[in-house]
This record gives structure tokens, sequence and C-alpha cells, in this order.
């Protein structure tokens, strides 16, 4: 991290031919490291590259798609002449807040019942998670913001952009299996009263997933630390294809438990939205009095930042949420998606055993993690090393952490990544 | 008549035909030929940032030319500013201040201060004339220690519509270098002040021509009808294309923490209208337009108040340039339009004269002169 306090540069009056800029001092930042990919794929020239980097779904002809429950509510709302510019409120679209607290909560969810749960509209994910951060550090400030480790790349900066400290809490097995262990030894040994970010569903970038024991585990480390919950939703529905089974965890905290905590929504990738930046913070308040406040302060954050957020994604999630039929067809299209990344979990480890290929590292025995693991990533354990040769020497672009969205797999690339992975493994020893 | 809102003769909130057109277009045939709503990256469109710049500092801006200039597509002015002060903070230092107009527009204040900013103010408005405290205004620059971060705002100023004169710019422009003090533009009302969006950028184009390296935030919410779309585009000068490049690095670094990326749709539809050459000219008539009916309703107001017998000077509703009418009246008076007449403006006298038509104009000089006399 860069140091704030630089000194301004000491132009005097007659230096008009050295030109020293103010900025003379600013270095050049490093390329994010998730959206880098992207840029660098976007430049390659080469006819056979594919793009595991970013996770946006691709049909099977590896082309991006727009959901047809969208294209209908896109269509409506531009014949709509009713339909104005008009700035939303700081808190978003009526109708879109309605719908998006039950889509998480659930329908019969006691607290939306009671009215218990504050919630703005974001600008997906990361907006969501973002004011979330303003607003725990207004609140708490001081408070350690535990985040798992692997977790998404751009968790950390986002609290400590928030004016928050970050920590991490072990996550996963050298194997890729949930250390559970671990993870509530961590949790335990945080202070009382620190921030806990969950992944709600379809971990990122693991794939791995507690049980619903494992839930409940950490639901009472939870309670005993008093921990503020925050909940980072980005694939419900998206990893087994049914909305609700998606919730399970967020809905025995919210609804079983009664906890008081936070969730994080995206429509992002269930909806195909990415671009629109469409999401939702909601907090779940013990009563109706503070989630009153708690919305007033989340509007404080909100309005400074940008003001109000923008109608037209919100506009189409409302639009297919408040249609029955519409409704219906997004399920039918999210189950669509999450069979069709299941599939190609499938025939990446399929094609990777018709040529054995070895596992990444001496760690593993097979390569039945990737079918093990849930959502749109594949963990595939591969190194730092081997990710930069299969970028390098076959044009297959992924994160280095060797993450892969499945969704960039298809019928017509899957050989041609086994072969490459093949070579990467095999070749990692001269490395 | 608090916030502001394009309404047609009528009191509707319309679109405007050019941007309806455009947004059809999108919807029905997509994005380049392509249906589809993929993330755009951290800055955004990228038709949608040169023409944006474009449009703000001419396509023959030194800076464009010179390859100098960096953009980024926000959400709007908010969004723009923001990201500009949590930039400065960054590398400036967290809690060196920005000098403000005093007025300036409510939500500066909080996102300065959000953004690790401390708060100065220079003069700005004269009570005593309804207009521009030049005199206060110089000596403020030269009081401030060298170095400072000057926000100004580019045209229409809000809320008082008071602006410099293209002479008093001048003189502006030449204080600020002498102090080496970092110029940040607001710019909301490109084409929508003077119904000239030429004429608006001058004095942000006399800046960079005069060598400032400036930062700016454009909105698209009035000038485009575009409001709740939150369209907007940061930019900077740099004093090299490298540094540019520098510069465009760290406001990655900054946005992507925030929100990742821009949201498309608003964004779509400004490059899809200024591209077009026929949508452009289209637009550049409706924005006029719109200006017009503003200034028109501005001399209907003035001559309202004469017709009511005010003996109250009223230039200054003439003389205002922009969305908004720094009335001058008080809190007081405020509160008597709104409890006795139920016209509601801010506290500090403002009025959106988007808000007034030949159908209420009558009433509020009425109203106005009645609670003034």
């Amino acid at each position: 991290q860069l140091d704030a306090s630089l000194p301004l540069s000491q132009r005097s009056s007659d230096d008009s031919n050295m030109k020293a800029s103010t900025w003379s001092r600013v270095p050049m930042a490093p390329a994010d490291p998730i959206l880098g990919v992207a840029v660098a794929y976007t430049m390659d020239p080469d006819p056979r590259k594919v793009n595991l980097g970013i996770g946006a779904y691709r049909n099977e002809q590896g082309k991006p798609i727009v959901l047809k429950c969208v294209r209908e509510a896109e269509k409506k709302i531009a014949m709509d002449e009713t339909m104005m510019k008009e700035y939303l409120p700081i808190q978003g679209l009526d109708s879109f807040l309605k719908v998006t607290s039950q889509v998480i909560f659930g329908n019969d969810s006691p607290a939306l019942r009671d009215e218990r749960v504050a919630v703005v509209q974001s600008l997906s994910g990361t907006g969501a998670l973002r004011i979330a951060g303003e607003f725990i550090a207004g609140a708490k400030p001081g408070a350690l913001v535990y985040i798992s480790d692997p977790s998404w790349g751009n968790h950390h900066q986002i609290f400590q952009r928030s004016g928050l400290k970050t920590r991490t809490y072990r996550y996963l097995t050298p194997t890729m299996g949930l250390d559970i262990g671990g993870m509530l030894q961590d949790l335990a040994a945080a202070p009382k009263g620190s921030v806990f970010v969950l992944h709600t569903v379809a971990h990122n970038p693991t794939g791995v997933d507690p049980t619903q024991a494992q839930w409940k585990q950490i639901a009472d480390v939870c309670q005993e630390r008093e921990a503020i919950i925050v909940f980072d939703t980005a694939y419900q529905g998206y990893a087994s294809g049914d909305l609700n089974k998606d919730a399970w965890s967020v809905r025995y905290f919210a609804n079983e438990r009664n906890m008081e905590l936070m969730v994080t929504q995206s429509y992002s990738k269930n909806f195909g939205l990415y671009g629109e930046r469409i999401g939702a913070l909601n907090i779940m308040c013990s009563d109706k009095a503070t989630a009153v406040k708690v919305q007033s302060q989340l509007k404080a954050v909100v309005r400074p930042m940008y003001s109000n957020p923008q109608l037209h994604g919100a506009r189409l999630v409302s639009a297919v949420l408040s249609d029955r039929a519409l409704t219906a067809l997004w399920e039918e299209e999210l189950t669509m998606m999450s069979n069709q990344i299941t599939a190609m979990r499938q025939a990446l480890v399929d094609a990777l055993a018709a040529i054995r290929c070895p596992p990444p590292n001496s760690k593993f025995s097979s390569w039945k993690h990737i079918t093990d693991q849930i959502g749109m990533f594949a963990y595939t354990g591969l190194s730092v090393k081997q990710c930069e040769l299969l970028t390098a020497k076959h044009h297959i672009y992924c994160t280095k952490n060797g993450r892969f969205s499945m969704a960039g797999v298809n019928p017509g690339n899957v050989k041609y990544i086994a072969e490459a992975m093949k070579d990467a493994v095999s070749n990692s020893a001269k490395l | 008549r608090g916030a502001g809102a394009p309404r047609d003769k009528n009191e509707k909130p319309y679109l405007l035909p050019s941007v309806k057109e455009a947004e059809k277009r999108i919807v029905e045939s997509g994005w380049n030929g392509v249906q589809q709503k993929e993330y755009a990256g951290i800055t955004g469109i990228k038709e949608f940032c040169d023409a944006s710049v474009k449009f703000a500092y001419g396509a023959d801006s030194p800076a464009l030319k010179e390859n100098r200039l960096i953009s980024a597509q926000v959400l709007s002015g908010t969004g723009g500013g923001r990201i500009a002060f949590e930039f400065y903070a960054r590398f400036l230092g967290k809690g060196v201040p920005v000098y403000m107009p005093d007025p300036t527009w409510a939500n500066h204040l909080p996102m300065a201060k959000d953004a690790g900013l401390s708060l100065q103010t220079y003069r700005y408005y004269d009570k005593n004339t309804y207009g521009l405290d030049f005199t206060g205004m110089c000596e403020d620059i030269k009081a401030a220690k060298d170095g400072s971060i000057f926000m100004l705002h580019a045209c229409a100023h809000n809320p008082t519509g008071v602006d410099p004169t293209i002479e008093q710019w001048k003189e502006i422009s030449a204080l600020l270098k002498k102090k080496n003090h970092i110029v940040f533009l607001d710019m909301a009302y490109q084409g929508f002040a003077s119904g000239d969006a030429d004429k608006d950028a001058a004095a942000l184009r006399m800046l960079v021509a005069d060598g400032h390296d400036v930062m700016l935030a454009q909105s698209f919410a009035k000038n485009f009808g575009l409001y709740g779309e939150r369209v907007g585009c940061l930019s900077m000068v740099g004093s090299t294309t490298e540094e540019a490049q520098r510069l465009l690095s760290q406001l990655k670094i900054l946005i992507r923490p925030m929100y990742s990326n821009p949201p498309i749709h608003g964004a779509r539809i400004v490059a899809t209208v200024l591209d077009d050459p026929v949508l452009n000219k289209q637009w550049y008539a409706e924005c006029k337009g719109m200006a017009d009916r503003i200034i028109e309703m501005r001399t209907a107001l003035k001559d309202g108040l004469a017709k009511e017998g005010s003996t109250r000077n009223w230039d200054h509703v003439v003389d205002q340039i922009g969305m908004f009418c720094f009335s001058g009246m008080t809190p007081e008076q405020v509160e008597k339009l709104k409890t006795e007449y139920h016209i509601y403006m801010t506290k500090n006298g403002r009025i959106s004269m988007a808000g007034i038509t030949t159908k209420n104009v009558g009433y509020l000089a009425h109203a106005m002169h009645a609670v003034t006399k």
C-alpha cells in the first residue's frame, strides 16, 4: 500500500521551463489480478486463446449471453412510455428492494415480516461490501475483519479502503477440503465483535462449502464471539440451480438462529447482469427501530459516494421477479447455466483422465476436486508457475491462484485445455 | 421546486427524443451489434470515455492531441468527485484541505470528508450584488498555501448560478498558476447553461490551454436527462503521456474497491448519441431547447415580479446561469412560500428553474413578491 503523505512539488515561479509535475511521484499501480487477466486476454491475438479468468457465463459456443427473461423484461421496459429517468431515492428502487430481500431470506422470513431488515440497492456485490465496510467503520471503528484464506481477491481492499484492518482465517486443507478445525479455531481466537466475512454458497475461489453441520458450528462461534457477520452472496441459484437450496446458510443463521447479520447480494452472475451492476446490502437487525436507524446510516454512506444508484439493472431484476412467468423462466435458465457448469467440470476431469494428466502436485491423487467443488470456479491446485506456462505457451488465461472459471470451458476447448494442463503439470519440475 | 429534473412545458418529466432513440437502438440491436451485458472494465465503456472527453475538452485540445488525458467512466458527478477526492487524499495526504466556493452544492462537503480531505472555503457569492465576489475570491486564492486543491464549478455554479466572466477566468487561471494550485473542476451543466456546449466548456478549455493539469468530473445527468442512470466521466490531464498512464492506473485502484466497474446502460446511451452525427446534432438542439426554456422562464419570472409591483432589484434572476436561481430570499421568506403558497425550494432561497413553467410562473412571481415586499 502506498504511503499517502507525498510531499507537494516545490515549483518556484521562475521555473517556467522546467515543468515539475505535482504528480511526478505517483507510481504506476499494478494491474488488478482478476480484471487484469481479461485485459491481457483481450489483447492476445492468438486464435486458440481461452479466457478462464473472470466469472462470466459463456454458452457452449463460448459466447456471452443475455438471459431470455432479462431480454423480455428489457423490451417491456423500453416499450413503457411512463418510464422516466428521474433519480432513484438514495436507497434505490423500491420495487427492487422489496423483492431482493425476499430472494435471499425467503418469503416467509420472520425478519422480513417484522420489517427488521435495512436494505439498500448497491452496485452489485462490490458496492454492497463497500457500503457495509464504511458503515461498520463508522459504527465500530477498530473492528477487525476476518476473511477466508483464500478468498476473492478484492475483499481485503474493500474493507481496507473502508478504513478497517483485515485478517485471515484458515479455510482450505492442502488437499482442497474444508479446514473446519482451522477455521473454527481462528474465528474463536478473534476478538469479540470482529467482522466475519462468510461466503453464502459456492466459495470463491475454492468451490468448497461447509456442510450444514459445519455451518451450525460456524454459527455457534459467530454467536459466542458476538461477531458482525457479513454473508457475501454472489452465486445464489448458480451453485446448485436451486435458489432456496443455495440460500440455506443465510436462512439458517437468520431465520432459525435469529442472528443479526449482513448479507450482500450480487445479480451479476445469476441474472447475467454483470455490467449493469445490480445488487443489494441487507442488514438484519434485532428490531424495526434499529433497522430504520441503520438504513439512515447506509444512506449517509451512499450519498457522498454516488448520490443514488442507477435505474436500469434494478428495473430489470424487479421486472423479472414481479412477474410469475418471467421468474419461472429465470429459474429455468439458472438451472440450465448451473447444469452446464457441472457438465463442464465432468468434461474437464474426463478429458484429463483420457490423456492421463497427472494431478497438479504430490498432495493430490486425482483431479476429483474439480468435480467435488461447487459453483462457477474450479480451484485446480495449479501453481503460479504452472498457470504462467498455461498463459505464455497455450494462451489460456486464468488467475495466478489456479482458479478456472468453468463458464469459460466448453466442448470446443476442453480437450485443448486438458492437453495444456498436462503440459504445465508435466513440465513444472523443470520450471 | 427542489431537485432538478427536466419538465416539459406541461410540467411532465420527459426523455430527450435523441436519448430515447439511442436507448431504443441499444435495446433492439445490442452493443456494437451484440446483445451482451458484460463487465465494462474498471474504467467503463471506452467509446463513452472517448466521446465524453472530446465533448468536454474539444477535439483539438492540446491535452488530447498530446495524449496526456486519461478518463474513466464514473457514477455521474458525485461518483467522479468522490474518486477525485480519494485520489487527492491518497497522493497529497489525508486531511489536506480542498478549497470550495462559498456556497457550493451541499453534497460536496461530505464527499470530501468521506474521501479523507478537510474543507476550506474561498469567497464566491456576494450577497449584496447577488453576483461574484471576485476580489474576495482572488484574495483567498492568493492566501491559500501553495499547491492547495481548488475546486471550481466549470459553468452554471450550483447553487448560485453565478459564473465568472471569461476575463475573470483568465485572471483566476493566472493566479492559480502562480500559486501552483491543483485544479479540480466540477462540470454538471455543459450545454445546459448557455445552450452552447462549447461556450460552457470555455473555462475548462482555457485552464487546460494555460497548462493546468486539471481533474474534471463531468455529469450527464442534466444535459442528457439521464439523471437516474448515473452517467459521468472523470478525467485527468497529466504533464506527459507516461504520467497520464500512471494516474489512470491509480484511479483504477480507487474504483475497484468501491464498485469494481461502472453501470453500462447510461454510458452506452451517451456514447451512441455523441458518436452518431445525426443523433449528436439532434441532441445539441434538444439541450439548447432545454437551456432556452430556462432562460425564457428567467425572463418571465423577472417580468412577472415587475408586473406584481416589486421594487426590488431582480436582475440576478436573469444574470445568473443554469438550472438554479439564487433568489436572495431569506429562510423565513422561503418558509412562508412553503406554508402559505405551497411553493418548495431549498432554505438558501435556491429556485430550481426547471420546475418553472408558463403555467406557474405567474403564481410564483405573485408569491415571491408577497413574501419579499
